[in-house]
């Protein structure tokens, strides 16, 4: 059956159930969630239609600066270092027997599924006191007694990591996958070392998916909300956990709206920054 | 150079598997107690999902909530995804954006654009808000499955069927449903994993009526800790990597992934 384009006012049935749903349930929350931004906040979380600026005059503040300023700076942090484990391994994984990506392919999606909130609760376990790594290190006789590593800034970064890593690893999974095995043969066959062959031809044949990946991953950990308020300290906690906190526990719904609006701009800029960088290589 | 290969992807296993394996250990302690490793043996904790009425209704709650949700998901992409492989309609891509937005942007957003909306229609709370919500959140998953699904069939096959006399409705049931089901299986499968997992937009939309599991899981943390919470991750884990593994086992998972990232 050719594709042709719809003839008769009835061609455009299938449409309507899913446009009808996206519109309603997607286009109109959103809709009103930009609307309430603008609303006037009251006493006891109430608001009121306005049009008014001040939820989003408040983004001025030294408070929101700082917390903006951690959320991007933590974004960047966890979107490097998925990276740079991502690649290799990914590379790695793209050329090994097919049996054996699977069962890797399986186990990473398990883990992505995983919720954040049982994330959260794993590593805590793993950080904590009684039951932790440092038990391990006691045992080893690297350390005097165990103790607690949360909350920490560093067991924020080292969750959000391993959140993150299935995610980057599927990303660049289908790049690597079809990279030309004979590029590195090439490298090979004249000489070149494989840790050499993979950083001199691999990583510069792929610099735009690189990129693609760490801007994907980068919004991927602005989103995080659970794992900076379960493993971390207030000064940890990102734009996104503020928003949660703004909406359900402040009964700030207009403030935590404008926030919301200021991320999905953040985002779609660089969600569009991401596929420019991907289209990239096709147009070379 | 085959040694630091393996000692590299053994690192990143490790590090996947290591949180996992601590929770397994604690999960199976004796006592209410979180150590590791494990002081005594008992599968006690498992069987507190399913005995103790709080964690029961939360487990329920969780599975009737992905149940529906994720075939509301599907009712969604399955048509949307049928009319843009049949018609050429070039405006009509802004739906398949509109259903991949929500998964793109941090979810947050999605979560909070749902709160206002229930809050301002005045439905705030109702379980059924929350059906909707995950099914339109999660449409992405089968929408990306089944763009691929409808891409591979081959259009001479509908062609023959269209040449011999067959209407739309036919050749969809007969010829295009065939083809697609594995597509349609795993769209589901994905929506009702990551439904069952998904913590903010619930929390949201019915958490002050409904507790799903995370929420329970959540909501549990705030007050202690109990090992349930280790056997329930345990538990969810396990879901996952049997409803991965089907997929791998009767699909296929790395063409299925390959072009899932090529369509975002």
């Amino acid at each position: 059956m050719r594709r042709e384009p719809p003839q008769r006012p009835a061609d455009y049935g299938p449409l309507l159930f899913p446009a009808g749903m996206l519109t309603l349930f997607f286009v109109v929350p959103f809709a009103t969630m930009i609307a309430v931004s603008f609303f006037q906040r009251e006493q006891g979380g109430f608001y009121t239609p306005a049009f008014v600026f001040d939820n989003y005059a408040r983004f001025l503040s030294l408070f929101f600066g700082r917390v903006l300023a951690f959320s991007l700076f933590l974004a960047v942090a966890v979107a490097v270092a998925c990276v740079v484990i991502g690649v290799p391994f990914t590379y790695l994984l793209s050329r090994s027997k097919r049996n054996i990506q699977i069962v890797w392919l399986v186990a990473l999606l398990s883990i992505l599924s995983l919720s954040e909130v049982m994330i959260g609760f794993a590593w805590s376990t793993l950080f904590s006191r009684t039951a932790g790594l440092t038990n391990l290190f006691v045992w080893l006789g690297l350390m005097e007694q165990a103790q607690a590593l949360t909350p920490s800034f560093g067991a924020v970064m080292t969750a959000m990591t391993y959140q993150a890593l299935p995610y980057t690893v599927l990303v660049l999974y289908p790049a690597l996958v079809r990279l030309d095995p004979t590029l590195t043969e090439a490298a090979r066959t004249l000489g070149a070392s494989p840790i050499r062959a993979f950083f001199t031809v691999v990583v510069p044949a792929l610099r735009n998916t690189i990129l693609a990946t760490l801007i994907m991953v980068f919004i991927f950990a602005l989103g995080c909300y659970l794992l900076p308020q379960l493993l971390g300290r207030p000064q940890h906690w990102t734009l996104s956990v503020l928003i949660t906190d703004q909406a359900i526990y402040q009964s700030n719904m207009p403030f935590a709206a404008a926030m919301a609006v200021f991320l999905v701009l953040v985002s779609l800029a660089l969600v569009g920054l991401a596929l420019y960088t991907g289209r990239q290589k096709e147009a070379k | 150079m085959i040694a630091l290969r393996r000692l590299f992807l053994t690192a990143v296993g490790l590090f996947l598997a290591l949180p996992l394996i601590v929770v397994a250990g604690v999960s199976v302690n004796q006592r209410q107690s979180l150590a590791f490793p494990p002081q005594g043996f008992s599968l006690s904790w498992y069987g507190q999902i399913f005995t103790n009425p709080e964690w029961r209704n939360a487990l329920i709650a969780s599975l009737t909530l992905a149940a529906f949700s994720a075939l509301l998901a599907l009712a969604i992409a399955l048509p949307l995804a049928w009319f843009l492989w049949r018609r050429i309609a070039p405006w009509a891509n802004i739906f398949q954006l509109l259903g991949i937005a929500p998964f793109t942007l941090p979810p947050v957003i999605t979560a909070l654009g749902l709160l206002t909306f229930w809050a301002t229609t005045g439905f705030y709370g109702q379980s059924w808000t929350a059906v909707i919500s995950h099914g339109i959140f999660f449409v992405t998953l089968p929408l990306v499955t089944l763009s691929l699904g409808f891409s591979a069939i081959d259009r001479s096959l509908v062609e023959a069927a269209a040449t011999m006399g067959a209407d739309d409705k036919t050749v969809f049931r007969t010829v295009v449903l065939p083809l697609i089901l594995p597509y349609l299986v795993s769209g589901y499968a994905f929506a009702f994993v990551l439904s069952l997992n998904e913590y903010i937009v619930a929390y949201m939309t019915v958490g002050f009526t409904m507790e799903t599991l995370p929420i329970k899981i959540f909501n549990a943390l705030r007050y202690g800790y109990t090992p349930t919470m280790a056997s329930v991750t345990v538990l969810f884990l396990g879901v996952a990597a049997i409803v991965f593994g089907l997929v791998a086992r009767f699909g296929d998972l790395p063409k299925l992934l390959g072009a899932m990232s090529e369509d975002r």
